[in-house]
């Protein structure tokens, strides 16, 4: 019974999500904002699945959503121009440097984790900041966008059409959200699960803790780089700031608003996030501020998110 | 080509000592309550920009002397209505706390004090060279140098010789036993904390006098402050003092040779220290894991 109303949940979210050009103009909104609302579900589901599936708090996820964007922005500038070959080059490098880092950072625990992760993120920052001359340094890297694909019997037009580029950037979605979840329900997955539960017991067990943990890093970074490559073509641009660690915790606020312990919940939780953040920066010029209290009421009102506390109340009804 | 390296050795010791200061107190508040003070950085521009709000009335030093204290205040006060609540919670959400509330107190200043840079006045003899030959050394560097040092000492000498001191170093060890003995907690982690963010108000007015203002100097010195305590281990306030030092002189160092490296140095040295000693290189056994 349970496993029927969850389907019916999945079907109701992909049907949203497939049609959401045509009724997004309606609710107010516009294509490029669904368009963020995906990617950024993309990054945090990428996230949560090492916070909330593998109980490991990491807080410098922007790194490598940054280096997807700039290897994707740098590599359409000076390279090729090839949308493809952006994306592909983006997650080669937000996954190789999350692999270096993450065999240094996989024995460590808990807020010290969360520590040098925050402290590794910034090096990247430093470095798009700093290298003016290649990443534009503050200006961030401009000068460049997205190309139709060629797919050599035809082309998709993702530059003039903001409906095609949703739906490249859904598709890049769905797929990364199918391998997530087949490999939570793999023997590898409920390692995880096993890990997060009790750490010391599943070491008994004889499960390689440190390495599961340090494959679980590199698959969320793989795929957050991925969201940070389609970040940077939505906006023809790569910012330093996608680097930076507010954006990182911009991440975990929306994996854990939507519920951290559910699979559906940084979606749910990036959608209220970007939305928010784009009515209140019209708003007011202190929505920084605005933001910051947003920030304290999830954690004080809201710690399970808003798809744990559904899921509570239904338990309990 | 001596002077230069002077120059920059004695220009890394005193970014090394502010990080010192701005590390030790975050190192307090994490060794008792496990939370990581995002909003350090932020208490510290508070710090300095209620000392250059001050200094009009009661002078320079007096606003060194009253706006730490009443950066303390505001500690004591948030710890007492926000992050008391989360002891014990998943370190997940003090993080997130502390990141929101980063956020309001760099916006805060901005709101309040503008975005704009304000200079900050110091006594004129302080800011005359010592001597010609090491014109870098001037009486505010100097003096900077020295206070951080007393204030270093200060701590090391309250939490060996005091009651209060002795609570917080058991406390951070043991808490439970600590408090099994008799020894109010809560009272001790929101004193805990105040004392941490005193020390970030300190380094808040210290760091007005060189950089001078704006809302976002807080965020620029709480990386390094991190590292510091990396460096030097999680667990042990010599440790960050030393860590501290280290990367502010390694940075200086760095600077004589590739300008440009002089922040990629400090991540370098706690990616190697990582690799050689993950619990740092004064941390206490079994504290990361």
């Amino acid at each position: 019974m349970k496993a029927l109303a969850g389907r019916y949940v999945d079907l109701a979210i992909w049907l949203g999500l497939a049609t959401l050009p045509y009724w997004i103009g309606a609710a107010g909104g516009y294509t490029s904002l669904g368009t963020r609302v995906v990617v950024m579900a993309l990054a945090a589901t990428a996230l949560n699945f090492l916070l909330g599936f593998t109980g490991v708090l990491s807080f410098g996820h922007a790194a490598y959503f940054g280096l997807g964007a700039y290897g994707a922005g740098m590599t359409i500038k000076y390279l090729v121009p090839s949308t493809g070959l952006g994306i592909l080059v983006g997650v080669a490098a937000g996954t190789a440097a999350a692999a270096i880092v993450g065999a240094l950072i996989a024995r460590l625990r808990g807020v010290y984790f969360a520590m040098v992760t925050i402290a590794f993120g910034q090096v990247f920052y430093f470095i798009a900041f700093r290298w003016n001359a290649v990443t534009g340094g503050d200006d961030g890297l401009s000068g460049w966008r997205r190309l139709p694909i060629d797919l050599g019997f035809g082309s998709i037009d993702i530059l003039g059409n903001d409906q095609a580029f949703y739906y490249l950037t859904l598709a890049g979605f769905a797929v990364a959200v199918a391998v997530m979840a087949a490999l939570l329900r793999s023997p590898f997955g409920r390692s995880l699960l096993a890990i997060r539960e009790n750490e010391r017991r599943a070491r008994f067990l004889g499960i390689p803790v440190e390495q599961h943990i340090w494959l679980s890093f590199v698959v969320s970074c793989f795929f957050v780089s991925l969201a940070g490559a389609l970040y940077a073509l939505l906006n023809n641009f790569a910012d330093p700031h996608d680097l930076r660690w507010d954006q990182s915790g911009d991440f975990v606020i929306m994996a854990v608003l939507g519920g951290m312990r559910t699979f559906w919940g940084p979606l749910v939780g990036a959608a209220i996030f970007v939305v928010l953040q784009d009515y209140l920066s019209t708003l007011t010029d202190n929505w920084m501020s605005l933001i910051g209290v947003f920030f304290i009421l999830v954690v004080m009102f809201f710690p399970r998110g808003v798809l744990g506390m559904l899921r509570r109340r239904k338990a309990t009804s | 080509m001596t002077q230069l390296f002077l120059f920059n050795v004695f220009n890394g010791l005193i970014i090394g000592a502010f990080y010192a200061l701005m590390a030790l107190g975050l190192s307090l508040i994490l060794n008792l309550s496990g939370v990581i003070n995002f909003a350090h950085g932020g208490f510290l521009a508070v710090g300095g920009y209620l000392a250059y709000t001050l200094m009009p009335f009661i002078g320079f030093w007096g606003a060194l002397a009253v706006a730490p204290l009443l950066t303390a205040l505001i500690g004591l006060l948030v710890e007492f209505v926000l992050i008391r609540r989360l002891y014990g919670r998943d370190p997940l959400y003090s993080l997130l706390l502390t990141f929101g509330l980063a956020f309001i107190l760099e916006d805060g200043t901005r709101y309040i004090w503008g975005a704009a840079t304000v200079p900050f006045d110091i006594p004129d003899w302080m800011t005359t060279a010592l001597s010609d030959q090491f014109f870098f050394l001037t009486g505010y560097r100097l003096f900077m140098v020295l206070l951080v040092f007393a204030a270093v000492a200060a701590l090391f000498l309250l939490l060996n010789k005091t009651r209060l001191g002795l609570r917080i170093r058991a406390g951070s060890g043991d808490l439970e036993t600590v408090s099994a003995l008799g020894v109010n907690v809560r009272v001790l982690r929101n004193l805990n904390f105040g004392l941490g963010i005193y020390m970030a108000g300190l380094a808040g007015v210290l760091a007005a006098g060189m950089l001078g203002l704006q809302p976002t100097i807080g965020s620029a010195l709480i990386m390094p402050s991190f590292i510091a305590i990396i460096v030097g281990g999680l667990g042990s306030l010599p440790g960050t003092l030393l860590g501290g030092l280290l990367i502010g002189v390694a940075s200086g160092v760095v600077t004589v040779f590739f300008p440009s490296a002089s922040e990629a140095v400090i991540y370098v040295m706690m990616g190697v220290v990582l690799l050689v000693r993950p619990r740092g290189l004064l941390g206490e056994e079994g504290r990361v894991q």
